[in-house]
């Protein structure tokens, strides 16, 4: 068998082209649907453990599903904003505490999740490097953002701008990296958390600027009653928070209406929980859902597509096996020549059946290493395929 | 070497039909085999080798008589005793020179490939003036190279008998002389015996005897 592997090889180097066509074709099938099974297998997983930890999640009536996804997996699909007026809410029924969420901003492309320090006791995230929210302007990031951008305690992290062309919007707002989480592999890697109140700056319900009431530039005043100053357009108004301008900055408005994407729910028991449910089951502006039903539900349609991209991939599978066996027929016919040589040598009619076998063992060896090196590629980076193709 | 009684053979279909009543090879005998296209000098060849078996009459080479052997014993006969040389020289394109040379050692058990065999391979092809091209494919060859790629090939097994079927069909004039040249030198260094179907009369006075075929023929084409 080591000489027709030795010669089938030869051939096989020798018509380089062909050789590649058929290892490239059996190695897409084998892999496609072994690496769709694994993204699927992580994903299910992924979202699923997610899920399952989160027991109740608040938000404005609409898509359960892009509440979910974007308060557990920080989804840039924003769902209906809600007010903090709905955190007290739930927080006098007494049946459960609640973690406001605001998710709606990014730095660098990462999500900015505004919330409290609950948040961190509840996902159980610790610190690694440097030091938990303590003031305004400050942000903790995800271990992933770390390594990804290179950022330590002390550096700084600029928000990006709502939109590029929001000429009205406000500044990006430069942060403070005041910590580092320790890596948890779940999307929590991924995000820059700040406290409620520098999102809301973001927003620009908070914002800091000079003291109109001392300021000596008379032409930044468009209007002075004995109650208020106005200013105009030409007023400074502060891009990062620091010591000493940190006494500058102040909200306007009413904070129980200021917005939320969504409340984390922790009820007290199963009891408080349906409860909770119950209330909520009538209420036209808010509802409440349990992640993981939502999660199984996503997981149920896409495993259902799979089933059908796996019936595809057998009937694409099926067409590559004939083609590749209608190759290998046609070949033994250009070679029709070279089997008599070696029959009148003193070969039997075997050999030839041996020289092909050998040729399609190599291919079909070749074409496995490549494919279990490439899954192995795909499990060393499940996860960022995950976020990649499944979670964006 | 070579003993032929009685031989009666025709295919299957067609009025083809061979009788040799006696023809005999001595051991280092080169042995010219001439005749008509179609008179049944290759088929000759193949009753010789075993690749086909007469209908009456024996064939018997170095003392055995092929036809009594099984499909499998007719096989390892002749790639042990016998070396062919072709016309279109049959080189795998894919194959270098070495391994052309090699090759009949890959494709059966009954020859096996040592490290005696790759040099003997080595010093034939630098007997043969293609020492230097060893690695090289056959497309990249001139004719007269892989003619003498293929008597190498045949060469190596040691074989008692050298069937060559129109070997300097397709060389030039100087390359022919060259070729005959270095298969008598090859086939005398081995004791062996040259059996040569040829249409090239100019070389008949270098053999040492003619076998005209015309006498044997009592049939339409081969």
């Amino acid at each position: 068998m080591i000489n027709s592997l030795y010669i089938a090889w030869r051939y096989l180097v020798f018509n380089k082209v062909r050789s590649a066509t058929l290892i490239a074709c059996i190695t897409l099938i084998a892999f496609l649907p072994m690496a769709l099974q694994l993204i699927l297998e992580e994903s299910q997983q992924l979202l699923q453990s997610r899920a399952n930890s989160t027991p109740l999640l608040l938000g404005a009536r609409g898509s359960a599903l892009d509440l979910v996804m974007n308060s557990l997996y920080f989804d840039d699909e924003v769902p209906e904003i809600i007010s903090m007026q709905a955190a007290d809410e739930i927080t006098d029924t007494g049946l459960a505490y609640v973690i406001p969420l605001y998710i709606r901003f990014q730095a660098r492309n990462k999500p900015i999740v505004g919330t409290s320090i609950d948040y961190f006791d509840f996902r159980n995230l610790q610190i690694a490097q440097g030091r938990m929210l303590a003031v305004l302007g400050e942000s903790v990031i995800g271990a992933g953002v770390a390594e990804e951008y290179g950022l330590a305690p002390g550096d700084s992290i600029v928000s990006s701008p709502d939109t590029l062309f929001d000429l009205a919007g406000a500044y990006p707002l430069k942060m403070t990296v005041a910590g580092i989480l320790e890596r948890s592999h779940t999307p929590d890697d991924q995000a820059v958390f700040v406290d409620l109140k520098t999102a809301w700056v973001i927003e620009g319900l908070g914002h800091g600027h000079e003291d109109l009431s001392r300021t000596r530039d008379s032409s930044v005043i468009l209007n002075r009653s004995e109650d208020s100053v106005t200013a105009n357009a030409k007023l400074f108004q502060y891009t990062e928070i620091t010591e000493e301008n940190m006494e500058g900055f102040h909200f306007h408005g009413d904070a129980s209406i200021y917005p939320l994407t969504a409340l984390l729910a922790i009820p007290d028991d199963a009891k408080a929980a349906t409860l909770l449910r119950g209330r909520y089951l009538e209420n036209q502006q808010y509802h409440i859902v349990r992640p993981t039903e939502v999660i199984q539900g996503l997981m149920e349609n896409i495993f259902r597509i799979k089933r059908v991209i796996d019936a595809v991939i057998a009937i694409v599978g099926l067409a590559t096996v004939l083609a590749i066996a209608l190759v290998f027929s046609l070949s033994v016919r250009l070679r029709q020549r070279e089997l008599t040589t070696i029959f009148k040598l003193g070969c039997s009619r075997m050999t030839a059946v041996k020289l092909i076998a050998a040729e399609i063992v190599i291919i079909v060896l070749a074409a496995g290493i490549i494919c279990a090196g490439l899954l192995y590629i795909v499990d060393a980076n499940v996860e960022t395929l995950v976020r990649m193709f499944i979670l964006n | 070497m070579i003993e032929i009684e009685a031989l009666e053979f025709h295919y299957p279909q067609g009025e083809f039909h061979l009788s040799i009543p006696r023809m005999s090879v001595a051991q280092g005998e080169k042995v010219a085999v001439i005749g008509p296209s179609g008179s049944g000098k290759t088929t000759l060849l193949n009753l010789i080798a075993g690749i086909s078996c007469p209908q009456q009459g024996t064939v018997k080479v170095a003392g055995q008589t092929v036809s009594s052997f099984s499909d499998a014993g007719r096989r390892d006969f002749r790639i042990t005793n016998l070396g062919f040389v072709f016309q279109d020289f049959e080189l795998l394109d894919y194959l270098n020179v070495l391994d052309n040379i090699l090759h009949p050692y890959r494709i059966t058990r009954a020859l096996k490939l040592t490290q005696q065999v790759q040099q003997r391979a080595i010093d034939l092809s630098n007997g043969l003036e293609i020492g230097d091209k060893l690695k090289r494919f056959s497309g990249e060859l001139s004719q007269g190279e892989k003619q003498r790629a293929a008597i190498c090939r045949a060469l190596l097994p040691q074989p008692r008998i050298i069937l060559a079927d129109e070997a300097t069909g397709n060389l030039d004039p100087r390359n022919k002389g060259r070729i005959l040249d270095l298969l008598f030198e090859n086939v005398e260094s081995h004791g062996a015996s040259l059996l040569a179907v040829t249409h090239d009369h100019e070389l008949l006075p270098r053999f040492d005897r003619v076998i005209d075929f015309l006498e044997f023929r009592t049939g339409a084409a081969a």
